[in-house]
């Protein structure tokens, strides 16, 4: 059996907007506090993984490496849509599992600004427009907005409507209640990118932006980044007994694609790949969903947390609706608590730090240095994300000892 | 009669206008991209189907804030097709409204002139509307 792997250090910033900054200033301060969590230095770093999303074609990492450690280690430099930084993450633990590296760090970064609505954008203008059908489809002219939409918030808007097709118990206001909840989690989070509370009232009375989806059910997006050092148990066992005590295992860290399934070229499908992961990971960790004390789950959209907790098997099946109505993913719940950081809705969703910040929330919630936001006496945690396109990364924590 | 052009390939205007569909010599699996092979069992030969022009809505969204240039609000809906095939159209001829469009509602399919070019080329589209 191949041995465990760790996590010795973790680090991520505030999320906001940073005008006065590039995303390389915003790589190397998570790089650089993550080194010092851990205890240790890029001299140790036998392999970086980077994950970035707009600015891949730039090779980041040997950008990092270049202001905080040019010690020549091989970089990944990896895209995987909302899913990048788990895949960075993943990266990271495969060269240690391989036997090639005991010890490395995964960054995830992204500067976005005010980039609004993601997804294809407008038609370009020719100088004379005349219509021939070019691409996979024969298309004479942009399809946006005419043969529906591809834009995240109606296309995980029709990913929730979807589940309350199949599964009765679930509408607008079911998810109109997943926001009220991660919003109102937020307000503990100081790393969160908008720390406001608002009533249920307030949220389904918001802006439609796609129904069901309102203003504050859609995340924001913004500029973040955030690392983590990953070791190799038998040289944890080498380092102090305080890098031991506050090291936390990864019981699983499991990356999927989306398999062929019926509507998947016309909806993507959010769930299979994410049950798919879920089952490999519960099996990986030896351990199931009534195990877990907290989850990061993807919240891009208040619709898609409802999905999810039906794929990860925190509710009965067909339950969403009945989950969320009691109020069992609230963090003063007892079981599960789900995205005590504030979630993507509220914490915010640079898309390349995403998966590794998920993977900094659980490491510090369960070495109990989460602050006000605490879940008191967490041991076991999940970082579940989903990148359309489609990739799904799950990484189980444990606190443990080494 | 201004010439009309089909928006994509995989809508036939001769006749009655329906959509046509890649399917998998193999699996039966249907696509309306162009293929390279069959994602669902790999197969690499395909049978042009023809698909039927009723569905049902199995999911939607009503859409406030969209892309430039595109009116709102408007309905983007998944429909599976009566007898095989799923599509995501626009739902025209009802108020965008969610007290007025309805989760398993029974559509049907229609055309309509999406853009003009500057030869005068009218480009036609497809979308749903309800069957009653």
């Amino acid at each position: 059996m191949a041995e465990n792997i760790w996590v010795l250090g973790a680090a991520m910033t505030k999320i906001t907007r940073y005008p006065d900054q590039d995303v390389i200033d915003l790589a190397a301060t998570a790089s650089i506090e993550a080194l010092a969590d851990a205890g240790v230095t890029m001299a140790d770093m036998q392999v970086m993984g980077m994950g970035n999303m707009f600015q891949a074609m730039a090779g980041l990492g040997q950008s990092v490496q270049q202001q905080i450690g040019q010690t020549g280690i091989p970089v990944y430099n990896v895209v995987n849509a909302c899913a990048t930084g788990a895949t960075a993450v993943r990266t990271v633990h495969l060269s240690i599992l391989a036997g090639e590296a005991d010890m490395g760090i995964a960054v995830g970064c992204e500067q976005m600004g005010k980039m609004g609505l993601l997804g294809p954008g407008g038609q370009s203008k020719a100088e004379k427009h005349v219509y021939a059908p070019t691409g996979r489809y024969g298309s004479v002219m942009g399809a946006e907005g005419i043969l529906g939409t591809t834009l995240m918030p109606g296309v995980f808007a029709q990913a929730g409507q979807e589940y309350a097709y199949e599964n009765g118990g679930v509408g607008f206001e079911q998810f109109a209640k997943v926001a009220e909840k991660n919003h109102a989690h937020s307000v503990l989070n100081p790393l969160a990118q908008y720390q406001k509370k608002f009533s249920l009232e307030e949220i389904m009375n918001a802006r439609m932006v796609a129904y069901p989806n309102t203003l504050p059910m859609c995340c924001p997006t913004g500029d973040g980044a955030a690392a983590v050092v990953l070791v190799s148990e038998s040289k944890l066992k080498t380092l102090s007994l305080e890098q031991q005590r506050r090291a936390v295992k990864i019981s699983a860290s499991v990356l999927t694609s989306d398999p062929w399934v019926e509507r998947g070229q016309v909806q993507p499908d959010v769930n299979t790949l994410t049950r798919n992961a879920a089952k490999i990971a519960y099996e990986k960790a030896g351990i199931g969903p009534k195990d877990l004390d907290l989850v990061e789950l993807h919240d891009c959209f208040a619709t898609a947390e409802l999905l999810h907790y039906d794929n990860l098997g925190l509710c009965e099946p067909g339950g969403a609706g009945a989950f969320i109505d009691s109020g069992a993913p609230w963090r003063d719940s007892p079981g599960v608590t789900v995205n005590a950081s504030g979630g993507l809705l509220s914490k915010g969703h640079p898309i390349g730090m995403t998966g590794v910040a998920g993977v900094f929330e659980i490491t510090t919630q369960l070495r109990g240095e989460a602050g006000d936001r605490q879940i008191e006496g967490a041991t076991v945690g999940m970082a579940h994300v989903i990148g359309l396109g489609s990739s799904c990364g799950i990484h189980i924590l444990e606190k443990s000892a080494a | 009669m201004a010439q009309q052009i089909p928006m994509v390939d995989y809508l036939v205007l001769d006749g009655d206008p329906h959509l046509v569909a890649h399917e998998c010599a193999n699996c039966g699996a249907l696509f309306f991209d162009r293929r390279n092979a069959c994602a669902h069992c790999s197969g690499i030969k395909f049978v042009p189907r023809d698909l039927k022009t009723t569905g049902v809505v199995r999911s939607f969204s009503i859409i406030y804030q969209a892309a430039p240039g595109v009116p709102v609000p408007y309905v983007s809906s998944l429909v599976d097709i009566d007898g095989g095939g799923a599509v995501k159209a626009n739902i025209l001829n009802i108020d965008p409204d969610p007290a007025t469009v309805a989760l398993g509602m029974k559509v049907k399919m229609t055309t309509f002139v999406s853009g003009t070019d500057d030869e005068g080329t009218e480009a036609v589209a497809f979308a749903f509307e309800p069957s009653n």
